[in-house]
């Protein structure tokens, strides 16, 4: 049955492109790995009220893609992921995942899907290949096949010398790389990851991030992640900032980024206060120029071109120009921008000046 | 068991068969789980048969010598085999619903809910991992039957373990049922705690459910060990009459017949079953 549908879901898009060839240079509708329209989820909570896990959540991650799902901790994220993989039902709203509806075929949906639990969900005492074993049976893979496809995914992630390894004696990282490998035993189109690096060192970080290319490169899986690393988002193909279970934006990082606005440049001069005076008479009347210790600084679109004009102008001026910077907007920048806080309140190597505790520690999402 | 087909959504008749293959492959995947972890934790296994052996041949001996056989109908480790049978099989079974809400807390279950089958099919996989590692565990105590002055008897053995595997069905069934109503694990040990002594000293393991006061007699009447040792103990009376003990579960001063009591102990696990299915079920 969910085969035909399935079947039947292509259908408009190819006749379509039959019966109108003129349409050629239109590409065709792109196909939605995921696709949500109004996806609510509320629990019940403290006297009668209702407590929004998720809000009116419109998502669009196409084939073949990898897509971050950014949020601070409790911003509804992996209460999002439960009803993306059927896991949780919806209290409103609709959501196609791999060509299923998750309401109505949440088995073809799960059978579509691989998912990377937050914490590690494996059998410590049981080694990497029975571990594997048992998944791929439970996904209805025959014995001869489950065996290959272990083989094939331990080969994957690097782990084949470890498979008889009991996985209580494989390092963090490992782990990790263990279950991916599950994860991608039975194939699936859209690979589910949440939180992948949470708690490894930044070696074993570098090494999930390089297998989960490869995997991407390689099957051209789509892959569905969600991250509070700023870092980890920049690299994937489409971004979605999440907060307090609203969608703020959706994009590639380089387009949030750039709606935003401006590149911020700074120059260190001799003389900070005329230099001022001097910017603001050819830089864009609308922005502030401030100085800070970094200098003079203003906000301009393409600022890397604007640093010539301005030291051509303030050495006409006789100031010295000691040094001078154009930085892009960060993606910290964009969801300050859409959220009045940073993302990482309290993370180390940025200014806390945002923080909001309550934020930061309960991971509130009763996403069971 | 139809508890897979149950949940089965209304697929077109040429893809059922390929859908129950796969929830059979589902139940034997968490079947060849708890097998491992079986062949894995040696230790625990055999930890976990030390307590029967040592009520068998301490207690049972200690007291074997003070409690005349004419008292009983056989010896009183004769008498005390039955019980320490179902000792044997109760504690890997329970272990089986403990486990269930370890997985929970670990997030293991998270994985398995995200297989493709249905949920009672999860159910259904560990109540038969359950019931196979606990008859696995009480075939060892089985050995001992030599000591306690039964025959080695192949159709003896046979109906021994067949009525040990039906005893642990229902105390896996049950203990599935309890695992899946409670959240913490620290509660389940606590009901464990409050309610396994009495249900074992009202099970007639020990002495006579006749020797015991008539308010005690009844609740003997509702516990399920009860049934299971009645059954083993009137096993062994079937294929070794001159080892037949006396007392056991009476309904209004009749034995019941061993098919009876065989079925009570078949229903009750089912319908433990289909209730903790049931609560499984429950959308989250």
């Amino acid at each position: 049955m969910s085969r035909q549908l399935r079947a039947g879901d292509d259908r408009p898009t190819r006749a379509a492109l039959i019966a109108d060839p003129n349409a050629a240079p239109h590409p065709p509708e792109p196909a939605y790995a995921i696709r949500t329209r109004g996806l609510v989820k509320s629990y019940p909570g403290p006297a009668g009220s209702a407590i929004h896990a998720v809000r009116d959540l419109d998502l669009e991650v196409r084939q073949g893609e990898t897509f971050a799902f950014l949020g601070p901790n409790g911003a509804g994220k992996s209460t999002t992921i439960a009803l993306l993989c059927a896991l949780a039902r919806p209290t409103a709203g609709h959501a196609r995942v791999a060509g299923a509806d998750v309401v109505t075929q949440p088995h073809e949906v799960r059978r579509q899907v691989g998912m990377l639990f937050q914490h590690s969900a494996l059998d410590p005492d049981l080694t990497a290949d029975q571990n594997l074993h048992i998944h791929a049976r439970l996904y209805g893979l025959r014995r001869r096949h489950a065996r290959e496809r272990a083989a094939e995914v331990l080969e994957m992630v690097g782990l084949t010398d470890r498979r008889r390894s009991p996985v209580r004696t494989l390092s963090g990282g490992m782990r990790r790389r263990l279950e991916i490998a599950r994860g991608m035993l039975h194939s699936p189109r859209v690979l589910f990851l949440d939180e992948p690096t949470t708690g490894l060192d930044p070696h074993a970080r570098a090494q999930v991030w390089e297998h989960l290319r490869a995997l991407r490169d390689r099957n051209g899986s789509t892959l569905f992640v969600t991250t509070h690393y700023l870092e980890e988002a920049e690299n994937c193909d489409r971004i979605a900032i999440i907060d307090r279970g609203r969608l703020v934006a959706q994009g590639t990082p380089a387009a949030l980024k750039a709606a935003i606005g401006d590149d911020r440049v700074a120059l260190r001069t001799s003389d900070n206060v005329t230099a001022q005076q001097v910017v603001r008479r050819i830089a864009p009347s609308d922005q502030a120029i401030t100085v800070d210790a970094d200098g003079v600084c203003l906000r301009a679109p393409d600022g890397s071109a604007w640093i010539p004009r301005l030291c051509a102008a303030l050495e006409g001026h006789g100031i010295a120009v000691h040094a001078a910077s154009a930085t892009p907007p960060t993606l910290d920048d964009v969801f300050f921008h859409h959220t009045g806080r940073s993302i990482h309140a309290t993370a180390p190597g940025r200014t806390p000046a945002d923080t909001n505790p309550s934020e930061t520690t309960a991971k509130g999402e009763g996403g069971r | 068991m139809t508890t897979p087909t149950l949940q089965a959504p209304a697929d077109s008749g040429t893809e059922r068969p390929a859908r129950l293959r796969h929830e059979l492959r589902a139940v034997h995947a968490l079947v060849y789980r708890d097998l491992l972890r079986l062949a894995g934790q040696r230790t625990h296994t055999a930890l976990m048969l030390l307590h029967p052996v040592l009520y068998l041949l301490v207690l049972g001996g200690g007291l074997a010598a003070l409690i005349p056989s004419t008292s009983l109908g056989v010896g009183y480790q004769t008498y005390l085999f039955p019980g320490m049978l179902m000792m044997t099989v109760q504690m890997p079974a329970i272990t089986v619903g403990m486990r269930l809400i370890a997985d929970r807390q670990s997030g293991y279950l998270r994985e398995l809910l995200m297989a493709p089958v249905s949920r009672s099919t999860l159910l259904l996989g560990s109540c038969v991992g359950g019931t196979l590692v606990a008859t696995a565990q009480g075939a060892v105590l089985l050995s001992l039957a030599g000591a306690v002055g039964l025959p080695y008897d192949p159709p003896l053995l046979v109906l021994l373990l067949a009525g040990m595997i039906l005893a642990s069905f229902t105390v896996t069934a049950l203990a599935l049922a309890l695992a899946v109503s409670l959240r913490s694990a620290e509660t389940f040990h606590m009901v464990l705690g409050l309610v396994m002594m009495p249900l074992l000293f009202l099970s007639g393991a020990f002495f006579p459910l006749a020797t015991m006061p008539g308010w005690a007699r009844a609740l003997a009447d509702a516990n399920p060990l009860a049934y299971g040792v009645d059954l083993l103990r009137r096993c062994i009376a079937l294929l070794v009459p001159d080892q037949a003990a006396v007392g056991g579960i009476e309904w209004a001063g009749r034995q019941l017949p061993l098919l009876l009591e065989a079925a009570l102990l078949l229903t009750g696990g089912a319908m433990a079953l289909l209730w903790a299915a049931h609560r499984f079920n429950r959308p989250e």
